[in-house]
């Protein structure tokens, strides 16, 4: 294979294993925005991904997959928000008894129900999220670089890699552009300044859990009923975290979010396209060094060697009005 | 009471009470504003100024009493409540989301319709008018983080106005402004009168009250005190009324020569931990058998003050020196006691003691590591609940139950542990801050007593009050300080709360 | 709004945290009839597997021991008002430690080998937590956030030492080669003839130790009190000359040893190589271990060995009642943390209402 078509192959390879990244990302965007810290993004994908691929299975259809993936999520998201906006309890517990309910309750039904030691059925013909082909990967086909930039990167994935890059400009129209986003970036930084304002602030962090679920329900029905074409245990593979690490290093912005998501898939990548090879002058250089890289990134960032990642201010803070 | 009698007030309240909890901070309220006026309200800290005003702004709900709004009696539930009444509200500490530019956070709460693209051209256009109209001027695409303390509290003032307020409150609004921009301030709200606004302002400081208000209201523990017209009152009257009729002086021992001076204090700076200067270029000493009394109006300097001679915030420039001791770098809040130096902070809750601790372990805050708790790595509980059991009894401290979690005691009682703790470690020097705020009128001549006992056994004291007639009750020398500087040192014999009053205004010389 | 309600002091020690607990169990019993299991034959056989037999009361406190371990080091932290959620990243660090000084020294004698190998996973542990902690402390980045960092770093970490270090030649495995008898900690069948045949260890012995050790420190030392004191109030710890920065970053070190400890038990105890995924997620069950205890040294204990009969006799239910696998335990898990950690006052109004206490 050529030099161009090996980049691009692994370009398209990033932007696959960067999709689930990013909606987990975002999803966080909305909840940390609002104030409140979300460590049960990968609990809340992994519900997803389990929730999605039972209904696509029992349905057939990989739309009903969807729907209920997000909505499995949005149920987590309420718990979550209920723990953390109502009952005020700490933000940082009530994410990880979603990350191991979710474990946990995934792999126990999916044995009970299907018997498989938690795995499921594949996922087949309308079931599963198909790729997509572009209209214009023929007309450029035979175009140098161009055409094979359209047929492996852009063109060529399933609806949800669409949803997901969607979904970017979305939720910057949303936070820049819109009412909500407004307030949803007030009550983050200074709930009393939202509450002063004659604003309700459970409610705009409830609606923001609201978007953190169907945002995990989007990346969880991705990984299994587009990508894997069924459900394993711990499908998601500490995806969430990843896409935490992304949302410091994108400071809590969207577009930048893509930016980060995109980079630490494509370091995916190229650790697995690395595995065993010997680069000219370097060697071999261990995929888990790759592998760590963004969590190293992300420290490094964190304690202000480079650049400094300052969070929303309200950040995991229960709002309590004050005398 | 005013010139506009005709015209119902804009304000009326009647009969507001509030309690929280065992703390009664609203006593049976009443208050007349008329329209059109600049209303001050002045009274201490912990008066119950800023419990009124969140009553009106809805923050909070009145136990009982009424509010009448131009003459209509309303119930406010919620800010949204007092949005739509046409009272605006200017908070001491800015309801400002400090990343967002002036025009989201004026649009903030009023967007008025889902997409804000339009909505902020038209805030931006709102702001740039209400800089022409009333000189309010700022950048609306500017990030209020980065704006000075002066331009956040104008947008604060926009915020109010774009939601059309008629009635703006404002809290303690120039505690945070250079003279200058309170300058500027006052000259904004004087337009705002001059085009029928309703302005409340609330403050202690009694210059301002004077320069800018029509009629002042005077509030002193939770209730109302009085009400006067401006122009027939004088800052000394106001002073009085503030701080309440000096009660019988108790005597104050005539002072033995003072020995050497165990505290020295060279051009002090601090800064705060935003950077903000706090206290600028302070000198004094306190010598052996010497109580030397900081008076001021709180937020002028004294808590960072104390908080630098005790070793918990490091002081920009100038030197303290604790019983011959010249602090370095080096020093804490650990080795200053180590020097022979005590301190009762201001807030027992907050820094004095951990509440949720029993009695036993707050005794040994700040002496965990001494020998006669305990040798080696391990704290000799035995020891200590002795030690604490004797020293709750010497300083009258009850229930007299080691055992018992701090947070149970009365503040009374808190602070006679943490006097008994401060005075117990037998200290050279003694810093003590607001020694007797929420306590009780028993306990607060037992401390009184304590502090007097100590100066007369030769002990060098610093006594930092809001409570001018503790000042005068307990000091040889009584040091003003006023906007971070100590503004100066008089001897209390030769001086008068009046003249103390007007030195707390940044006033130099008594007239 | 919720007005702060008061309870007497029992029941907010003991009557609170049990309901919470007893809420996530009888949730969990909802889950095993949901898939179509009877909760108390559910239950019997659980305890049954787990303390019925000798063999599985070892296995049982085989597993304690991990959690003692883990919870302990939650604990510690939770004391100074710090979340360390890096318990499984310190531990593969600890096993990393353990594991270089008994492939190293592995011939020597064991009475010198292994305190040498429980000390460097003990420092290893206390290393890869003092970083974050310091991170904390002098550069303003969350432990938690952190934590969970050099957790993926540690098992990348752990994986390239596995492939490329410590993998014997010619070994397809990812691990180590079996260490010598000097860095094997003793079965506790070998101490005490007649104990059935259980990985059970010497390492359980000093998870006890480590408790009185803890239990001493927390609420008997000088440095406890400051720890205590930080946790509580930090501007009353600046006061007293506590330093909340140099807390933080001693008592991120102890948390960091007290989990690379749980190596002890796997890695020295039972399996004598080093291998990947041996922490089993053992250090989140700290998490839930610590809540349940209220970090309290007995607490933990109880909590430990409540978590212990939960993943021996979950393992033994699994083998009778195939449905019922054991990631039901990580359910529970996760059960106790929501009710006993996120939502532990969600029942205190109505408690307190039920008693008769006061609100306001």
């Amino acid at each position: 294979m050529d030099l161009i078509e090996t980049a691009l192959a692994i370009l398209a390879s990033g932007l696959r294993l960067a999709i689930p990244l990013l909606c987990a990302c975002l999803a966080g965007l909305y909840s940390e925005r609002s104030g409140v810290v979300d460590i049960g993004l990968e609990g809340k994908m992994l519900a997803a991904a389990f929730g999605a691929t039972v209904a696509a299975l029992s349905t057939g259809s990989a739309y009903a997959g969807l729907a209920v993936g997000m909505a499995t999520a949005v149920v987590l998201a309420l718990i979550h928000g209920y723990a953390a906006i109502t009952q005020r309890g700490n933000q940082i517990v009530s994410g990880m008894a979603i990350n191991m309910l979710a474990a946990g309750l995934t792999a126990l039904l999916g044995n009970v129900w299907y018997r498989e030691g938690g795995r499921t059925p594949s996922l087949e013909g309308a079931a599963r999220f198909n790729p997509i082909t572009l209209p214009g990967t023929e007309t450029l086909a035979d175009v140098p670089v161009l055409g094979p930039f359209w047929r492996l990167v852009v063109s060529g994935h399933p609806l949800p890699v669409y949803l997901a890059l969607a979904a970017v400009p979305l939720t910057w129209f949303l936070l820049y552009r819109t009412r909500w986003g407004l307030r949803l970036r007030a009550v983050g930084e200074n709930p009393a300044a939202v509450d002063t304002a004659g604003i309700s602030v459970p409610r705009i962090r409830y609606s923001a859990m609201l978007a953190t679920g169907v945002l995990c329900g989007l990346g969880g029905t991705y990984l299994a009923v587009a990508q894997a074409a069924s459900f394993l245990p711990h499908i998601t593979a500490g995806k969430g975290f990843i896409a935490l690490a992304a949302l410091i290093f994108a400071k809590w912005r969207p577009v930048q979010a893509l930016g980060a998501c995109l980079l630490f898939g494509l370091l995916d990548a190229v650790a697995i396209r690395l595995q065993g090879v010997a680069l000219p002058g370097i060697g071999q250089v261990p995929v888990q060094a790759i592998q760590a890289l963004p969590y190293v990134l992300t420290v490094i960032l964190l304690a202000g060697f480079v650049g400094r990642a300052i969070p929303p201010k309200a950040i995991g803070v229960p709002y309590v009005k004050e005398r | 009471m005013t010139d506009q009698g005709t015209a119902a007030p804009a304000i009326m309240l009647t009969g507001i009470d509030k309690r929280f909890g065992t703390v009664h901070a609203n006593k049976a309220i009443d208050l007349v504003v008329a329209k059109g006026t600049i209303h001050g309200i002045i009274g201490e800290n912990g008066a119950g100024k800023s419990t009124l005003m969140s009553i009106l702004y809805g923050f909070y709900e009145a136990d009982s009493g009424t509010i009448a709004v131009n003459g209509r009696t309303v119930r406010i539930r919620s800010s949204a409540d007092a949005i739509a009444l046409g009272i605006g509200m200017v908070h001491q500490h800015f309801m400002l989301v400090e990343t967002m530019t002036v025009a989201e956070n004026v649009l903030l709460g009023a967007e008025g319709s889902g997409l804000i693209a339009a909505r902020l051209d038209h805030a931006r256009a709102e702001i740039a008018r209400l800089g022409r109209d009333y000189g309010l001027i700022v950048d609306p695409d500017a990030v209020v983080g980065e704006l000075s303390v002066g331009l956040q509290q104008r947008v604060e003032i926009i915020k109010a106005l774009y939601r059309g307020a008629e009635i703006l409150i404002l809290d303690e609004p120039t505690g945070v402004l250079t003279p200058a921009e309170a300058t500027q301030l006052f000259e904004v709200l004087g337009e705002l009168r001059r085009q029928g606004r309703t302005i409340l302002i609330i403050t202690h400081k009694l210059k301002e009250i004077m320069a800018i208000t029509d009629a002042v209201s005077v509030m002193r523990r939770g209730a109302m005190v009085a009400h006067r017209t401006t122009a027939e009152t004088s800052v000394a009257e106001l002073a009085e009324l503030m701080v309440g009729r000096a009660m019988t002086q108790p005597e104050r021992p005539a002072s033995a020569a003072p020995g050497q001076p165990l505290l020295v204090v060279a051009g002090l700076s601090v800064r705060d931990s935003r950077g903000v200067t706090r206290v600028t270029d302070v000198s004094f000493a306190v010598s052996a058998g010497e109580i030397v009394g900081i008076a001021g109006v709180s937020g002028n300097g004294q808590s960072e003050l104390v908080e630098a001679i005790a070793g918990i915030i490091r002081p920009s420039a100038g030197t303290i020196s604790v019983a011959g001791h010249r602090l370095t770098n080096a020093d804490d809040a650990a080795s200053l006691r180590g020097y022979g130096l005590a301190h009762v902070p201001e807030d027992r809750h907050r820094m004095g003691l951990v509440t949720a601790f029993p009695a036993w372990e707050n005794i040994l805050l700040g002496h965990h590591a001494e020998a006669r708790y305990g040798t080696g790595l391990l704290i000799d509980r035995a020891a200590t609940l002795t030690d604490t059991a004797g020293r709750m009894n010497a300083f009258d401290v009850r229930p007299d139950n080691p055992h018992l979690k701090m947070a149970n005691f009365s503040g009374g009682n808190q602070q006679k542990l943490v006097i008994a703790r401060e005075i117990g470690a037998a200290p050279q020097v003694l810093i003590v801050a607001q020694p007797t705020r929420g306590v009780d009128i028993g306990a607060i001549a037992f401390i009184h007593d304590q502090l007097l006992a100590m100066k007369a056994a030769g002990k060098a004291i610093l006594l930092v009050s809001v409570e001018l007639d503790e000042i005068f009750a307990l000091s040889d020398r009584i040091a003003v300080m006023c906007g971070g500087r100590l503004v100066g040192i008089r001897d209390t014999n030769a001086t008068d709360q009046n003249e103390i009053g007007l030195m707390m205004a940044g006033v130099e010389r008594a007239a | 709004m919720s007005a702060p309600v008061t309870l007497p002091r029992w029941a907010d020690l003991a009557l609170l945290p049990a309901l919470n607990v007893l809420v996530a169990f009888a949730v969990a019993g909802l889950v095993v009839l949901a898939i179509g299991e009877s909760p108390l034959e559910a239950t019997a056989l659980l305890l049954r597997g787990a303390l019925g037999h000798g063999e599985g009361i070892g296995f049982t406190l085989y597993y304690t021991t991990n959690f003692v371990f883990a919870g302990l080091a939650v604990a510690v932290a939770f004391h100074a008002g710090l979340f360390n959620i890096g318990g499984e990243g310190q531990a593969m660090l600890g096993g990393v430690g353990a594991a270089m000084v008994a492939l190293a020294f592995g011939t020597g004698p064991g009475w010198l080998v292994l305190p040498l190998a429980v000390l460097a996973a003990a420092a290893f542990g206390a290393l890869w937590a003092a970083v974050p902690g310091w991170l904390q402390a002098r550069r303003g980045s969350h432990v938690v956030i952190t934590t969970i960092m050099f957790n993926f770093i540690a098992s990348a970490l752990l994986i390239y030492l596995l492939v490329d270090v410590f993998r014997p030649p010619g070994s397809m495995e990812p691990s180590s080669r079996l260490f010598g008898p000097g860095g094997k900690l003793p079965f506790l069948h070998e101490l005490v003839p007649g104990l059935p045949k259980t990985p059970l260890n010497l390492s359980f012995v000093l998870a006890l130790a480590a408790s009185v050790v803890i239990y001493l420190l927390i609420y008997r030392s000088r440095l406890g009190y400051a720890i205590r004191t930080v946790g509580a109030n930090p501007t009353a710890a600046r006061y007293g000359g506590i330093s909340p920065e140099r807390i933080t970053i001693i008592v991120m070190a102890i948390s960091g040893a007290l989990a690379g400890m749980m190596a002890i038990n796997e890695i020295l105890g039972v399996q004598h190589r080093l291998i990947n995924d041996f922490t089993g997620g053992y250090g989140f069950v700290g998490i839930a271990v610590a809540l349940m205890g209220r970090s309290h040294p007995v607490g933990i204990l109880l909590a430990a060995l409540l978590f212990g009969v939960l993943y021996q006799g979950g393992t033994e239910l699994a083998f009778d009642k195939p449905r019922i696998t054991r990631d039901m335990i990580v359910v529970i898990q996760g059960l106790v943390i929501l009710f006993a950690g996120a939502l532990e006052f969600m029942f205190k109004p109505a408690l307190a209402r039920l008693l008769g206490g006061r609100e306001g």
